[in-house]
C-alpha cells in the first residue's frame, strides 16, 4: 500500500508514490538523492540527520516522509543561497569546525536553526544548542568558534 | 619563508563537506543494487541446532539469503596480522558456522532489492540455538576453571607474552618502598560518526570486483581481500571514497568486506550493505579492555627503581588484525617519558565471549600511559611529595637523546621539562594550588591532574611492522601546468587534502588550488600503507616532499636544457626557473674565469621559464635532453629508520560538585610538542578532539555486556559519546622540539590527545578526593562513584 506525499524541499515542489513507513532521511537521501544528509545511529541521539522541517530542526530519521507532506523541507544542500556559503557554512570552514565531515550537515542546520531563535547567544548557549548532536572528531571548540563568527556576521549583514 | 607551510590554511576538502556534496559509502548510488542486512547471534555463546532460512527467502523483494555453510570454504579466514610465538588462532569466517561466539555474531545474510525488504526477511529467520555458558570476565576468562570458548585451544589463554629489560626483582626488592595498584583500562567503542559501509560490484565480462569501503587501509584491505577471495590482486579494486572517522576501527579487515564482495560475484549485481549503530558497536572492533596490576618502585626521594605490569588483556572471541598487537604496544610504552631502569610487563592474552579488541586511536599507548601517570601519582602520594617534583625527579634530560628505554625503544628528542614548565606556567600552577587550599578550607572539592606523557608515532619501520612501515607519494605535473598527488595515505577527517598541498605549493612555488591530492582507491594510487598510527603526515608527507624534489631535479635538467644553460646556473623561485645573473657578472668583473668553467649559457632568447612551460615541453617531449625520459611524473617511496616520539604536559584542575558528585573543568591546560607543524589549525584540531575522547574514557564511556555477556551498551543512548557540554574549553600551546626521523621535522600528532589526557583528568578528580582518603578510582568516573565517596 502506497500513499502520496507532496512537499517542498530547498525550494522545489516534490511528489512521489511512497510506503507509509518510509522515514524522510531515506526519502531525502534513496528518492530525491539529497545524500547530504547523513545517518548516524538508530535512535536519534547523533543528530546527523537533522534538517529544517518548517523551519525547525528535526531528526529526519524519527520523523515519516509522510508526516513531511505539504511541508517545507531543508537540507544542507539548500542551505546556500544563490551559490553564497551560509554564515554558518562559512564559520565551519574558516574555524576548522569538521574533520571527517560526516556530522557536519546535521551539526550546521542545527547551528542555523540556533541562530534564527538566538542571534548572540554565549558558549554555553552554543554548546547546550547544540547538545542534539554528535561530534566525534573535533572536540567542539571549533564548532562553538564557527558558530559565534556566524553570529557576528549575520548580525553585521542586518 | 613558506607561503603556506607553518600556516593555517583553510582546509581544501572542506567546501564539498560543508554543502553536503560529498559522497560517503552510502552515497554512492549504482543502478540494481541489491541490499544486505545481516542476522547476527543474540546469544553470547550457544550452537545453532537449527538455521531455516526458507521463509525468509520467499519474502517479498528477497533475491537470496546466505549463511555459513553456503559460504563453506570459498572466503578464507578473517586475517589477523600477529605473528606472536605460540599465539591461538580461531578460525574466524564472516558467517558463523554452527556455532556463535558474542552477540552480534553473523548468522546469515539477507539479500533483497531494497533494504526494508532485507530487513524484514531477517526476521523470518528462524534459529534454534542451544545456550551454553558465556565467558564475559577477562579474569574468570583466564582460570582454568573457566568453561572454554575455542575447545580445540582446552583453555582460553590466546598467548601469553613477556617483554622488559633490567632486573625487575632486584629494582622492587632494593626501592625504599612498593606501591600496588590494580587499574583496570575498560573496553570503549571508537564510535566513527559513519558507521562501517560496503559497496560491491563484480562485472563478469572484465573480471573484476570493486569493492567500495569505509576503510583507513584501502591497499592492505585489497591485498587481504584477493587473498580471501581467491581474486587476483591485480582484478580487484578498493576505493576508500570520503569515510566518516575511523579511530582504529576502519584499520581493520572485517568479515562483512569479503562476504559483499563474494555475494556480488555470485549474483552478478552490486550489493551494498551498510552497517547501522546498533551492529556497529555489537559487531565492530571495541578498544583497550586491560585489567591489570602494577608494581612500583621507588626511592624515598621519588626515584623510580622499577616498574612491572600484570596484565589481562580482554581480546574477545576471535582475533581480528592487530587485537593480539595491541598489549604488546602497552609493553613498548611502559617507560612513559621517565627513566626507569627495570620495566617489566606479563600479558595474558584471554578469549571472552564478546566483540575482539583492537587499535582504537592510541591503541595500548593510552594503556600505558595511564599506567605510568597514574603510577607517577602513586608515588607522590605515598611519599608526599608534589606530582609535578616526582616526574621532574625522573625525566631524562634534553641531551640524554636519543633515549633508550628498558622497553628497547630509542625516543628520538626531546624536551620534557619545557612543555611541563611551559604548562605550568600557563595554568598558574603554584597559583591553582592555592586556590585549592583556600578552597578546601571552604569544604569545596578542588583537584588538580597533571599528566607528562609520550607516544610512539609515525609507524614505523618496517622491521618493527606486520606489513610495511613505509609510506608512497606520486607527484605529477599535467601538460597544463597543474600539480597531482597520489599518496598511500588514506586520511578520513585528518586533512591531508591540504596540509600535503602545502607542501607542495611551497615546494613548486604554485598556488595551492592547482595542487589536487588524490587518496584511496587502489586502481589509481601506487601502493601504499594507510592512514592509523599518526603516520599519515610523518611518513606519507615525507614521501610527497621526497617525491617532489625528485620531481624538481627533472624540472631543474629541463629548464636548464630549453635555457641553454648549465642545471647549476638555475635559481627557482615562485615556479619560476631563471638563470643566475649575478654570478657570472661577478666573475667577468674580476676577471677570473669561474673555477668550473662554464659554457655561457645559449638562452635561446629567454632568461626564464615557468612550470606550466616546462610540463607542456616535458609533455610535447620534442625538445629534451638526451636519454630522458619524457613526463613529469615522479614516485618515492619513504622508509623510516625510527617512530618519533612526541610528548607534553596536560593539566586539569577540577571542581566536584558534593550534592551531585559530577565533575566540572575549572581548566584544562595542554601543551603538546609534535614537532614541526605544517597546519597548526589542523594540529588544534586533532588535539581537542583526542581530548574530548579522553574526556569520554575517564568520565562517560564504557562498553558493558551483562553476566550473560549481552550487550548493554548497545545503542548511542546507552553508550556515552561525549557532547558539546561535557567537553570545556581547553587551553592549547606547544613546543617545538623537531625530529631528524624525516626531512620535515614532523612527529605525528593523531593520537596525542587521547594518550595524554585521560591519566591527567584522573589525577584531577582523584586529588580533589584525596582528602577522603582516595589513591585511584577506576574509569569511567561517574557522579554516583564520587557521591558515594562524598557521602560515606
Amino acid at each position: 500500500m502506497k500513499t502520496t506525499v507532496r512537499l517542498r524541499v530547498n525550494g522545489v515542489e516534490r511528489s512521489h508514490q511512497i510506503e507509509p513507513r518510509l522515514l524522510l532521511v531515506h526519502y531525502l537521501r534513496d528518492i530525491l538523492g539529497l545524500t547530504g544528509t547523513h545517518i548516524g545511529c538508530d535512535t536519534s541521539t547523533c543528530g546527523a540527520c537533522t534538517v529544517l522541517l518548517n523551519g525547525q530542526a528535526v531528526k529526519s530519521c524519527t520523523v515519516f516522509a509522510v508526516q513531511a507532506d505539504g511541508a517545507e523541507v531543508t537540507t544542507i544542500e539548500g542551505l546556500a543561497r544563490n551559490g553564497e556559503l551560509h554564515p554558518v557554512q562559512e564559520g565551519f570552514w574558516e574555524h576548522h569546525a569538521l574533520q571527517c565531515g560526516y556530522c557536519t550537515p546535521g551539526m550546521i542546520i542545527a547551528a542555523a536553526q540556533l541562530l534564527a531563535r538566538n542571534p548572540s547567544p554565549t558558549e554555553d548557549e552554543i554548546r547546550h544548542g547544540l547538545e542534539g548532536n554528535l561530534c566525534r572528531c573535533t572536540g567542539y571548540q571549533h564548532i562553538v568558534e564557527a558558530v559565534q563568527y556566524a553570529a557576528q556576521k549575520m548580525r553585521e549583514r542586518k | 619563508m613558506a607561503k603556506y607551510i607553518g600556516r593555517r590554511i583553510k582546509r581544501t576538502e572542506d567546501p564539498r563537506l560543508i554543502k553536503g556534496l560529498a559522497h560517503y559509502v552510502d552515497d554512492i548510488k549504482l543502478p540494481d543494487t541489491l541490499h544486505v542486512a545481516f542476522l547476527r547471534s543474540i546469544y553470547a555463546h550457544a550452537r545453532i541446532a537449527r538455521l531455516d532460512t526458507s521463509e525468509a527467502a520467499k519474502a517479498p523483494g528477497v533475491v537470496a539469503v546466505f549463511t555459513g555453510e553456503d559460504v563453506g570454504e570459498q572466503i578464507g579466514p578473517v586475517p589477523c596480522a600477529s605473528a606472536l610465538e605460540g599465539l591461538k588462532v580461531p578460525d574466524h569466517r564472516p558467517l558463523a558456522r554452527g556455532k556463535v561466539y558474542f552477540v552480534g555474531h553473523p548468522i546469515a545474510a539477507v539479500v533483497a532489492t531494497d533494504p526494508y525488504a532485507a530487513r524484514d526477511a531477517v526476521d523470518l529467520i528462524a534459529v534454534d540455538y542451544e545456550e551454553l555458558p558465556a565467558v564475559v570476565d577477562a579474569e574468570e576468562a583466564a582460570k582454568p576453571t573457566s568453561p572454554v570458548i575455542h575447545e580445540q585451544f582446552g583453555d582460553n589463554i590466546a598467548y601469553r607474552l613477556t617483554a622488559g629489560e633490567g632486573d625487575i626483582d632486584a629494582a622492587l626488592a632494593s626501592a625504599d618502598r612498593v606501591i600496588r595498584q590494580r587499574i583496570v583500562n575498560q573496553r570503549l567503542a571508537p564510535v566513527a560518526l559513519e558507521p562501517r559501509g560496503v559497496l560491491a560490484r563484480y562485472l563478469p565480462g572484465e573480471e573484476e570486483l570493486t569493492i567500495w569501503s569505509s576503510t583507513q587501509i584501502p591497499h592492505l584491505l585489497r591485498t587481504q581481500l584477493a587473498i580471501m577471495l581467491g581474486i587476483p590482486e591485480n582484478k580487484l579494486r578498493v576505493i576508500a571514497p570520503e569515510v566518516g572517522g575511523g579511530f582504529g576501527s576502519k584499520l581493520n579487515v572485517y568479515g562483512e568486506e569479503a562476504l559483499l564482495g563474494w555475494i556480488s560475484r555470485r549474483l552478478g549485481n552490486p550489493v551494498k550493505w551498510i552497517e547501522t549503530r546498533r551492529e556497529n558497536l555489537q559487531a565492530t572492533i571495541h578498544g583497550r579492555g586491560q585489567v591489570g596490576e602494577i608494581e612500583i618502585g621507588c626511592k624515598n626521594d621519588g626515584t623510580v627503581t622499577g616498574l612491572r605490569y600484570n596484565v589481562i588483556a580482554d581480546l574477545g572471541a576471535y582475533l581480528q588484525l592487530l587485537t593480539p598487537a595491541i598489549p604488546t604496544l602497552t609493553g613498548l610504552m611502559l617507560s612513559g617519558s621517565y627513566k626507569i631502569p627495570a620495566i617489566q610487563i606479563n600479558v595474558t592474552g584471554v578469549f571472552t565471549n564478546k566483540m575482539a579488541t583492537d587499535a582504537y586511536r592510541g591503541a595500548g599507548r593510552p594503556e600505558a600511559t595511564y599506567v605510568v601517570e597514574r603510577a607517577m601519582d602513586l608515588v607522590a602520594a605515598e611519599l608526599g611529595l608534589d606530582p609535578i617534583a616526582v616526574r621532574r625527579k625522573n625525566f631524562p634530560r634534553p641531551e640524554e637523546f636519543p633515549f633508550k628505554t628498558a622497553t628497547g625503544l630509542f625516543y628520538d628528542s626531546g624536551d620534557y621539562e619545557a612543555a611541563l614548565d611551559k604548562a605550568l606556567k600557563i595554568s598558574d600552577y603554584a597559583k591553582l594550588r592555592e586556590e585549592q587550599r583556600r578552597a578546601r578550607d571552604e569544604g569545596r572539592l578542588i583537584g588538580i591532574g597533571v599528566s607528562s606523557y609520550v607516544e610512539i608515532c609515525a609507524l614505523g619501520p618496517s622491521q618493527a611492522m606486520p606489513a610495511g612501515g613505509w609510506e608512497s607519494a606520486t607527484v605529477r605535473i599535467e601538460p597544463t601546468g597543474k600539480v597531482t598527488v597520489l599518496t598511500g595515505v588514506s586520511p578520513h577527517g585528518q586533512g591531508q587534502e591540504t596540509s600535503f598541498a602545502q607542501i607542495v605549493a611551497d615546494e613548486l612555488g604554485v598556488d595551492i588550488n592547482d595542487v589536487a591530492v588524490i587518496h584511496g582507491d587502489t586502481s589509481i594510487v601506487q601502493y601504499g600503507i594507510g592512514t592509523f598510527g599518526s603516520r599519515a603526515t610523518a611518513v606519507g608527507g615525507t614521501a610527497v616532499l621526497k617525491a617532489v624534489e625528485k620531481l624538481k631535479e627533472k624540472l631543474n635538467r629541463i629548464a636548464a636544457h630549453l635555457l641553454g644553460a648549465d642545471a647549476s646556473q638555475l635559481t627557482f623561485s615562485e615556479g619560476r626557473f631563471s638563470v643566475q645573473e649575478a654570478k657570472r657578472t661577478t666573475a667577468a668583473a674580476v676577471g677570473e674565469a669561474p673555477a668550473t668553467s662554464l659554457p655561457e649559457p645559449k638562452t635561446n632568447g629567454k632568461r626564464s621559464l615557468t612550470l606550466k612551460d616546462i610540463a607542456l615541453a616535458a609533455h610535447l617531449a620534442k625538445d629534451l635532453p638526451p636519454d630522458m625520459e619524457p613526463g613529469l611524473s615522479a614516485t618515492y617511496f619513504f622508509e623510516p629508520k625510527n617512530f618519533t616520539f612526541p610528548f607534553g604536559t596536560h593539566i586539569v584542575a577540577v571542581e566536584i560538585d558534593r550534592e551531585t558528585g559530577e565533575v566540572k573543568f575549572l581548566r584544562y591546560v595542554a601543551v603538546d610538542d609534535c614537532g614541526k607543524v605544517i597546519n597548526p589549525m589542523l594540529v588544534e584540531g586533532q588535539i581537542q578532539g583526542g581530548i574530548a575522547q579522553s574526556i569520554g574514557q575517564a568520565l562517560y564511556e564504557e562498553v558493558v555486556y551483562d553476566e550473560q555477556g549481552q550487550i548493554v551498551t548497545g545503542t548511542l543512548m546507552d553508550y556515552a559519546v561525549p557532547r558539546a557540554r561535557m567537553v570545556p574549553r581547553l587551553e592549547l600551546d606547544r613546543t617545538e622540539t623537531p625530529t631528524d626521523v624525516n626531512p620535515l621535522g614532523i612527529k605525528g600528532v593523531g593520537e596525542a590527545g587521547t594518550i595524554g589526557a585521560t591519566p591527567a583528568i584522573v589525577n584531577a578528580i582523584v586529588d580533589a578526593l584525596a582528602p577522603f582518603g582516595i589513591r585511584h578510582l577506576d574509569m569511567p568516573i561517574k557522579p554516583e562513584t564520587i557521591w558515594r565517596i562524598v557521602r560515606r
